[in-house]
């Protein structure tokens, strides 16, 4: 724990968290703008927040404790993987928890918990969702690992620290074949692991379409809160991640103040285009139907496999 | 080739003391649990539960010791040339045999102590209590066997015992007898070729490297791995498994799929780097393949599955699969001269060993309590036993993170450092290892997003929501011995989830391979030669920290009120009804159907109509199975044809005194012929 991995935790914490419903209202804006429309300012997300903790909390007949904390465990992975991850810093707050398949497994954690909380409220629109999150889930993780396989190569560990400085003193290989495919594959999972459009779309609420939108439906007043502001995180942790194993220009390698202040604001703004990049691509997107979500699947894994096969028959140049 | 570790296994004159707590340990559990048999045959039958069940506990905490101190490095051996004539029987221990007594014994204490409320509430036959200690037994005898012989033995004295339990509860369900009858014909297939890999391996000491000419290795060592892969539950001889697990009383299935197991892995790792000391590379290209397909199909089978305690049957191929991955990889490293890297996919396997042991006894132990409280194992019969039974529901559910892969989980050390291990083979392994190791790692990545749908189906739709019968909704805690046999399993999974550094570096010297452990570190776990470091405590602590954090600033909100109870959203059409839950087959439904080439479900739609107006509906009726595609494939056809050239022999045998007579005579006839042509 080196005095730059712990002030790049905090201030990532701190950025994330009050950050990412602003990224939403981004993303909403964008949209909006693009389809005609005037848009709520992207403000919004953060007065919704702020209404939603001023309710009463409820508990819906028949739940149990489960259900109740399940909001906290979704936070609690969205928010330490945002602090141990190397957004702002090259080190990280903790880093033996550093490490990729952490981070993974941590969102998939709250992903599982928010999904047998789904199911703990009996309802057919409980089990659907989670029965549906689940499925595209588990059909993610291949790619998510065989990805991180393809990254882990050239930088000899798993540990994101690791990768992302030996990115830093390499720049050329983000653009080296295996750099390449390994990005596209992990665009593709971020889009299926934070919901979007074409593998769920946040906006909806139809039942035939629905899949994190029906897991939450129970949820109201400060849960419902908790469980927005940890999507919102989530969103902004996977295009961290994508901005910070490719693109890991202007991140802090000192714990000098204006190092720090310039990585906080690279970083911010990195995630901002990323996530105005994601709007605009929804607009001209249209949802998959559930049963071809896993073909798109299908081809960021084969993406990824040929990026460890470019990383071992390319990249020894 | 671990020569290290195999040649100093006997014969050292200044540990006499040492000898005495091994051999002391042995000595205990098989004197306890002879003791309690005979004692089980004497008592009265309200006392038998209680002596079967503590005798196995203790029996086990003995063999627990006696594991320990094995695994401590203390040597010991034993011949007793009196025993068994001819050959006489030879035990010996190192540190690969303590391990593994370890973990049988350490399965052993909950079970026994479980089996006490079990066996009290099921009414089990004198002799199906008996035998329960004896199994114990003589599975710890096997790791510490010394010669071919004495492992058949003890192999054979286990498989029987072990069939005698699983027979138990035939009287009440038909189901039992089939179990029963695939479990002996195939333990006894693979106990053929075990036989015949020992003999062609020329018998005797099973530690002495042999220098066999390739192709006798080869064969000897695809023999051993049929027979020991067999009794792991390794695709395509996995049929029996889940058949026998769930079938056998809950107790029992613990000790067969968290102990039993494990004989077959110790069975291919003695076999394969001591016994044969290594061998060709494309031995262990299909131990890993062999292990990649297991690990997929089992976990596949599983998800499907909606008996509770078959799922968990499947679950124990799957993990057994992934332990198969880690042992060929290890096996590939240690043939190209990387040993670092293959006593880190070792150590990686034997935690995982472990760590299977741990949960699996926990999830059958928990499993079973829910199936003999609520009658059914079915899991769309089940559901909302987190209300009647809460302790059971919360042992289940710490079963399932820990079977998982997710952090805090005890599966997530193991399976990471497997992973660890599979991808630092790819810069020095040459092309082979650059198309194998991505797709190994595809697999063990499926594997685990699959297992967490499969146990989030299991716990979500087994224990949560609302009852789907009468008998979920009836269902009661069970007995304190039971719940203290799960307390003991899951205290085990939590302290190798978050402090697995504790016993990581004894594993590692277990392995034989290296010098230095392959894992360094208490809370911090640092791969040596490698980089790579993962903390599972500090993990954990940071996610309760956050957790109590932000709970803490939920209640210090200006606006906080008391919580309010609320109706369920039911379109306002009134309550929800249990049918209106997704039941375990509905959630395994979408991936059903993304797997329908792998599993060809058999699904079929019978649409009655009234006889009034052919275009109204009377009646919708859906059938959904999901057949194991191997056993279909592979042993259909091979039952057809020996029932085929049964029935056609029985044609020889048509009771005719001087027809068998003719026959005696023609066969002695042919013998002194044969005799008198090879003089």
């Amino acid at each position: 724990m080196t005095r730059l991995g712990i002030a790049g935790g905090i201030i990532q914490l701190v950025v994330v968290t009050g950050c990412a419903p602003l990224l939403t209202g981004v993303t909403r804006q964008v949209r909006a703008r693009l389809e005609g429309r005037a848009g709520q300012g992207i403000g919004q997300p953060w007065r919704d927040l702020r209404k939603l903790l001023r309710k009463e909390p409820v508990t819906p007949a028949g739940t149990s404790e489960l259900f109740r904390i399940a909001p906290l465990v979704l936070l609690a992975t969205t928010a330490v993987a945002a602090a141990v991850a190397p957004f702002v810093t090259t080190a990280s707050a903790i880093g033996p928890a550093a490490d990729l398949f952490a981070v993974v497994a941590l969102l998939a954690l709250g992903t599982a918990t928010l999904a047998l909380a789904a199911i703990d409220t009996g309802t057919a629109f409980g089990g659907m969702g989670a029965s549906r999150e689940i499925t595209i889930m588990a059909l993610a993780e291949p790619t998510l690992l065989v990805a991180i396989f393809a990254l882990s190569v050239r930088a000899g560990s798993t540990n994101l620290a690791a990768i992302v400085t030996a990115t830093v003193h390499n720049p050329a290989q983000v653009v080296s074949p295996a750099g390449v495919l390994a990005a596209a594959a992990l665009a593709l999972v971020t889009i299926a692991e934070t919901g979007r459009l074409p593998v769920d779309n946040p906006a909806t609420h139809l039942e035939l379409t629905m899949v994190h939108e029906a897991m939450i439906l129970e949820y109201a007043g400060p849960d419902l809160a908790l469980i927005e502001l940890a999507s919102s995180m989530r969103l902004a942790v996977f295009l961290g991640l994508l901005a910070t194993l490719f693109a890991p220009w202007g991140i802090a390698t000192t714990a000098a103040p204006l190092a720090l202040a310039a990585g906080t604001a690279v970083f911010a703004a990195k995630v901002g285009l990323l996530g105005a990049t994601l709007a605009a691509g929804e607009v001209f997107t249209a949802k998959l139907r559930l049963f071809r979500v896993p073909e798109l699947l299908a081809g960021s894994f084969l993406l990824a496999l040929l990026a460890v096969a470019a990383s071992h028959f390319l990249g020894a140049a | 080739m671990p020569a290290a570790a195999g040649g100093d296994r006997r014969g050292d004159p200044g540990a006499d003391r040492a000898v005495n707590l091994v051999g002391f340990g042995l000595g205990l559990a098989v004197a306890v649990a002879s003791l309690a048999a005979l004692a089980v045959l004497a008592l009265p039958g309200r006392l038998r539960p209680a002596a079967a069940g503590a005798g196995t506990a203790l029996s086990g905490a003995a063999g627990l010791v006696s594991g320990i101190a094995a695994l401590d490095g203390r040597p010991f051996s034993l011949g007793l040339p009196g025993l068994l004539p001819l050959s006489g029987l030879e035990f010996a221990a190192d540190r690969l045999s303590g391990f593994f007594v370890a973990v049988t014994g350490a399965v052993a204490v909950p079970a026994g102590v479980y089996a006490i409320g079990y066996l009290r509430h099921s009414g089990m036959s004198r002799s199906a209590c008996a035998f329960l200690p004896l199994f114990v037994a003589s599975m710890l005898l096997v790791p510490v066997a010394g010669t071919a012989v004495t492992l058949l033995a003890c192999w054979e004295l286990m498989a029987l015992t072990s069939l005698l339990q699983v027979l138990a509860e035939h009287p009440r369900r038909a189901e039992v007898a089939e179990a029963g009858r695939w479990y002996a014909a195939m333990t006894h297939l693979g106990f053929v070729c075990i036989l015949a890999a020992l003999m062609l391996a020329g018998g005797g000491s099973l530690t002495a490297a042999r220098h066999l000419p390739a192709a006798l290795a080869g064969t000897v060592f695809v023999l051993a791995l049929a027979g020991f892969g067999s009794k792991a539950g390794i695709v395509p001889l996995h049929a029996w498994l889940p058949r026998a697990h769930p079938e056998a009383p809950s107790h029992v299935s613990a000790l067969m799929s968290a102990a039993m197991v494990n004989m077959g892995v110790y069975g291919i790792i003695r076999t394969g780097f001591w016994l044969l000391g290594g061998g060709a590379r494309w031995w262990w290209l299909l131990v890993l393949a062999l292990g990649a397909v297991s690990a997929v199909y089992g976990i596949l089978q599983a998800a499907m599955s909606s008996d509770l305690k078959r799922l968990l049957g499947y679950s124990t191929t799957e993990n057994m699969g992934l332990v198969l991955v880690g042992v060929g990889a290890a096996g590939l490293f240690a043939g190209t001269g990387e040993r670092v890297l293959a006593g880190l996919a070792l150590t990686a396997v034997l935690l995982h060993v472990a760590g299977h042991a741990a949960f699996k006894s926990l999830l059958f132990l928990s499993a079973g309590s829910a199936a003999q409280r609520a009658g059914t194992r079915d899991l769309d019969a089940l559901g909302g036993l987190r209300a009647g039974m809460p302790v059971t529901a919360a042992a289940f559910g710490w079963g399932a993170l820990a079977a998982s892969a997710l952090p805090p989980g005890t599966a997530f050390v193991s399976e990471w450092l497997l992973v660890q291990a599979l991808i630092h083979g790819l810069p020095g392994g040459g092309t082979a290892a650059a198309v194998v190791l991505p797709v190994a790692v595809a697999a063990v990545a499926l594997t685990a997003g699959l297992a967490v749908a499969t146990f989030v189906k299991a716990f979500g739709t087994g224990f949560l929501a609302r009852p789907r019968s009468d008998g979920a909704a009836r269902a009661t805690e069970a007995p304190v011995s039971m719940l203290a046999g799960m307390g003991l399993a899951g205290a085990a999974c939590l302290a190798l989830a978050l402090v697995p550094g504790a016993v990581l570096p004894a594993l590692a010297r277990a392995t034989g391979m290296t010098g230095a452990p392959a894992v360094t570190g208490l809370v911090t776990l640092r791969l040596s030669g490698i980089a790579g470091e993962l903390s599972p405590l500090l993990l954990t602590l940071a996610l309760l920290a956050v957790m109590t954090a932000a709970a803490g600033w939920l209640r210090t909100l200006p606006a906080r009120r008391a919580r309010r109870a609320a109706r369920l959203w039911d379109c306002g059409a009134g309550p929800l009804t249990a049918r209106m839950e997704y039941t375990a087959t509905a959630f395994a439904e979408p991936l059903q159907r993304v797997f329908d080439d792998v599993l060809a479900p058999e699904t079929g739609i019978d649409v009655t109509h009234l006889d009034e107006a052919r275009y109204l509906v009377k009646a919708v009726e859906y059938r959904r199975r999901v057949p194991d595609r191997v056993e279909r494939r592979l042993y259909r056809p091979v039952l057809a044809a020996v029932h085929a050239w049964g029935t056609a022999g029985r044609r020889l045998a048509p009771g005719s005194v001087h027809r068998y007579l003719g026959y005696g005579f023609c066969a002695v006839t042919a013998l002194l012929i044969v005799l008198a042509v090879a003089r």
